[in-house]
């Protein structure tokens, strides 16, 4: 209805380059990704060392200060490279996506600065007393700073987690309609939310995971080359422990995750498991290949090549019961009146209704109009229209383009989401093999798990990566969950702009990898003894 | 020579000994530091191409380069969102 007064907003959309949005996300998802390469290390390493360190203290044993100051290199290493690669994103918001930036700016730039205040300076400060206080400071003071630096670690995590949480689930705000702005009324709802909660949780267990393949996989390339055995099997000792804590912290906070998904992005549920039909008693595909083409939804289930499932698995893992019904892409797609699901045409509607609000309200402030633009602000802080409509906002912006653009790549969702479990089922029975041999001083003995060790390292980088892949594809095609799309959120500059400085990203983060790599390397081969 | 004279110089303007001896705290560590002057070689290069190239020439913030005030952006961002 609506529609026929927005030819422009019509015209636009259609017009808008997507080439402009593509390269956009691309970079944003190139530095992200490169940024996320060294903060689970960063993360997980800091409680290792600061666990070790304590193990120094307690014992007074050399042998561990000697195992605390080589990880503590390595430590040192990642943090040096990865420092400050995350600015670049905050660089990114104010250029490429500045709508959004504006758009989310208090509930954004809230956390973003308890970080920065927080979190960065005592985390900075710590670390220098870290590295620099062998026998300057006393050994209690020193082994405090180890441990502050590892929650300073995870205190900065707390707050990129949170805005990037709202963005998931927008909770704890309001829309100003004034300044376009959506502001805080619930500081406590906007950290504490159910995804921000969890999410921080899982980040921070897969981490630990993380550091803990790490220094599993480093200390048995020592033994294969039998080097500092002792090193070697204590590191071992240590990391087996912390691995088999995180990993089934990992797959119990990503069991609850799953849980929080299916009731508040049902669309990412149903693509991370290519879930076309909705269904009562629906399995769980545990492998599967899927065909090319996965956006025909007249034919959803020929989207599969092969698929094993476990029967009711799915609907059990969400309801806890197989009788629960999980929604298709089709039902939310087209609707489902019996389960309750209104159709994306429905919400398209709704949407439009809300953006037409929100001109008429700017229109009515430009011309001066008071009693206009009093009648359509209050729609704006009344609970029923705010239900009725404003939730659909973002789906506004879909009136006449196709339906398909509202649903997130399937393939990918799904592929990253199997990557992620199957990684993550490994990485449990080893940690807990590991653990096992080591607590009977079996481990080392046979060669062929050691290089099982050195070829899982980079595996957990590879599940981390999957899961932010599932994470943001999932949420698309919304930068703030069903309030603003992607293609509304980046701003109007000339594609060949962005994709410059794309390529300066990769060719600046392929360099700083390859300098990680090889400093890293080389402290590596030079051992505990080493300098 | 240099080091030790600015060393010297800023141990007697910090007549706090407390802050004389957190100076000669960071003063040591940095001077005594081996692979890690690799690292900061690095960190203070990658700093140099952030703010100084990319931020500066490539990521100005749009809003606040092209707007006076938080009116004109909300105005500006206002036409954005509902004439995208």
């Amino acid at each position: 209805m609506y529609w026929n007064k927005l030819p422009i907003l019509k015209a636009m959309l259609e017009s808008i380059d997507m080439s402009l949005v593509d390269w956009s996300r691309g970079q944003f998802a190139l530095t992200a990704m490169f940024h996320w390469i060294f903060v689970p290390l960063t993360l997980g390493l800091s409680f290792i060392v600061a666990f070790m360190h304590t193990i120094y203290v307690r014992t007074g044993d050399e042998e561990w200060m000697r195992i605390t100051k080589f990880w503590m290199k390595l430590f040192g290493i990642n943090f040096a490279i990865g420092v400050a690669t995350g600015i670049i994103l905050e660089f990114e918001f104010g250029t490429n996506w500045s709508n959004y930036s504006w758009f989310v700016g208090d509930i954004f730039g809230a956390p973003l600065a308890i970080e920065g205040i927080l979190a960065f300076f005592l985390e900075s400060t710590f670390v220098a007393i870290m590295f620099f206080g062998w026998n300057k400071v006393s050994k209690r003071f020193h082994l405090t700073a180890s441990w502050l630096t590892a929650f300073g670690a995870s205190l900065s995590a707390v707050w990129i987690l949170v805005a990037n949480a709202w963005m998931q689930h927008p909770v704890g705000t309001a829309f100003n309609p004034d300044t376009a702005r959506n502001e805080m009324t619930n500081f406590w709802d906007v950290i504490f939310s159910e995804v921000a909660v969890n999410k921080f949780l899982h980040t921070i267990s897969s981490s630990f995971l993380l550091a803990s393949v790490f220094v599993i996989g480093v200390s048995a390339w020592f033994l294969l080359r039998k080097r500092e055995v002792l090193f070697a099997k204590r590191s071992t000792v240590i990391a087996s422990v912390f691995g088999v804590i995180a990993a089934v912290s990992t797959i119990v906070t990503g069991d609850s995750s799953a849980r929080i998904v299916a009731r508040e992005q049902p669309m990412k549920f149903a693509a991370m498991e290519a879930l076309y039909e909705g269904q009562t008693h629906a399995p769980l595909v545990a492998i599967g290949a899927m065909r090319t083409d996965t956006t025909n939804l007249s034919y959803p289930r020929e989207n599969f090549i092969f698929k094993i499932e476990i029967p009711n698995a799915l609907s059990y893992m969400v309801f806890l019961t197989p009788s629960g019904f999980i929604p298709g892409i089709t039902d939310l797609v087209f609707g489902n009146e019996e389960q309750n699901y209104m159709s994306y045409e429905e919400r398209i509607e709704r949407g439009a209704v809300a953006i037409q609000t929100l001109k008429e309200l700017k229109k009515a402030k430009e011309r001066g109009d008071e009693i206009a633009y009093d009648a359509l602000r209050e729609k704006f802080y009344d609970p029923i229209w705010i239900d009725q409509y404003y939730q659909h906002f973002g789906y506004g912006y879909y009136k006449g383009r196709e339906l398909k653009e509202l649903i997130p790549n399937v393939k990918m969702n799904f592929y990253s989401f199997h990557v992620m479990v199957v990684l993550g089922t490994h990485f449990l029975i080893f940690t807990m093999l590991v653990l096992w041999l080591s607590l009977k001083n079996r481990w080392g003995k046979h060669k062929w798990l050691l290089w099982v060790a050195l070829i899982t390292i980079p595996m957990p980088w590879i599940a981390s990566q999957a899961g932010w892949v599932l994470a943001e594809l999932g949420r698309q095609p919304w930068v703030v969950y069903e309030l603003m799309p992607t293609l509304t959120a980046v701003s109007r500059l000339k594609p060949v702009a962005v994709q410059i400085t794309f390529w300066i990203f990769l060719v600046t983060f392929t360099a700083l990898f390859i300098a990680e790599i090889k400093i890293m390397l080389s402290q590596i081969k030079k051992g505990p003894g080493g300098e | 020579m240099i080091r030790v004279r600015l060393s010297l110089f800023i141990c007697l303007k910090f007549k706090n000994p407390m802050l004389k001896r957190i100076f000669r705290f960071y003063y040591d560590g940095f001077r005594k530091m081996t692979w890690g002057r690799k690292l900061w070689g690095i960190i203070l290069l990658k700093l140099f191409i952030m703010f100084a190239i990319l931020r500066l020439f490539f990521f100005p913030d749009l809003l606040k380069r092209d707007f006076n005030s938080d009116e004109e952006r909300a105005s500006h961002v206002l036409e954005q969102i509902t004439n995208p």
